[in-house]
């Protein structure tokens, strides 16, 4: 792959990002990757922008307040986790 | 806030006995997935409520017929994902599925803006201001591609969960899922390049 066709990488990122691609490919877009600046930027950040919304969606919990209401709604009050009542 | 909930194996036989220990750990499992998918498709804590009260009533209601050829966690964001479009439907008065053709986000969008910004200060601490504009950019993201990521990169669906609960082909999955990764992360170099400048 040259550099002239950066863009054909695109079609291969999604297997290459998701782990799920042909050994064969792999070694090839790892090697593009390697002696592409600007492709192992776009790697690189598409993997930080994954990452960075994967660990703010741990941090998005329901709020207390709704949380009770929703216990309350299901007749599970009594189950509501100690640390929360 | 840390949401980290020991998942354990919910057993479906108790669950459809009424055990509510059990159903108390799978709303415990649950809550906040679905309360973040309610939330990206609503953006309001007082619509979202209701339809994640809505979604574990249904949980509840339909649970005896669920047959297990999908996970349980497919099944429950299925629920809460159709609960959610049909209320922003009701809302808009319009009535799309989420596999319609004629929203915006089938094309390809070629990486533009190359700045390598993965070791910045800001995405080690990811500080309020990041937070704010990765909120705005997902917001920004058509719905049909927000919901995809959301599931895939968010909820950790595998492709073919996310593709069940879309009832979307895995291939459609993994146009829009490119789509969105792409978007977003040109999004971000933009709000980095940004702020290096000002």
């Amino acid at each position: 792959m040259d550099h002239e066709n950066c863009s054909e990488l695109l079609k291969s990122i999604e297997d290459y990002l998701d782990g799920d691609i042909q050994p064969e490919v792999c070694t090839m877009l790892e090697e593009h990757i390697r002696g592409c600046q600007n492709c192992r930027i776009v790697v690189d950040t598409l993997r930080k922008t994954i990452s960075l919304y994967h660990d703010e969606a741990r941090q998005d919990v329901m709020p207390e307040a709704m949380r009770e209401h929703l216990y309350i709604e299901l007749n599970l009050m009594d189950y509501l986790p100690r640390s929360r009542k | 806030m840390n949401s980290t909930v020991s998942k354990r194996e919910i057993d479906l036989n108790l669950l459809k006995q009424g055990d509510r220990g059990e159903l108390a750990a799978l709303v415990e499992q649950f809550s906040n997935p679905v309360y973040r998918i309610a939330m990206n498709i609503l953006h309001s804590e007082q619509d979202a409520e209701d339809i994640i009260q809505e979604t574990f009533i249904k949980v509840i209601h339909g649970i005896q017929n669920f047959e297990g050829r999908s996970s349980l966690a497919t099944w429950v964001y299925r629920i809460a994902v159709n609960e959610a479009l049909m209320a922003t439907r009701r809302m808009k008065g319009t009535l799309v599925s989420i596999d319609a053709e004629t929203d915006t986000g089938e094309g390809e969008t070629s990486p533009v803006e190359i700045e390598d910004w993965c070791c910045r200060p800001e995405v080690e601490t990811m500080d309020a201001e990041l937070r704010r504009e990765m909120d705005q950019a997902i917001a920004r993201l058509p719905e049909k591609l927000r919901i995809v990521f959301q599931l895939r990169d968010m909820e950790d669906l595998s492709i073919r969960e996310t593709a069940q609960v879309l009832g979307l082909t895995e291939s459609a999955v993994k146009t829009r899922l490119l789509r969105a990764r792409l978007i977003l992360r040109e999004e971000l170099t933009h709000y980095f390049q940004g702020s290096s400048q000002g």
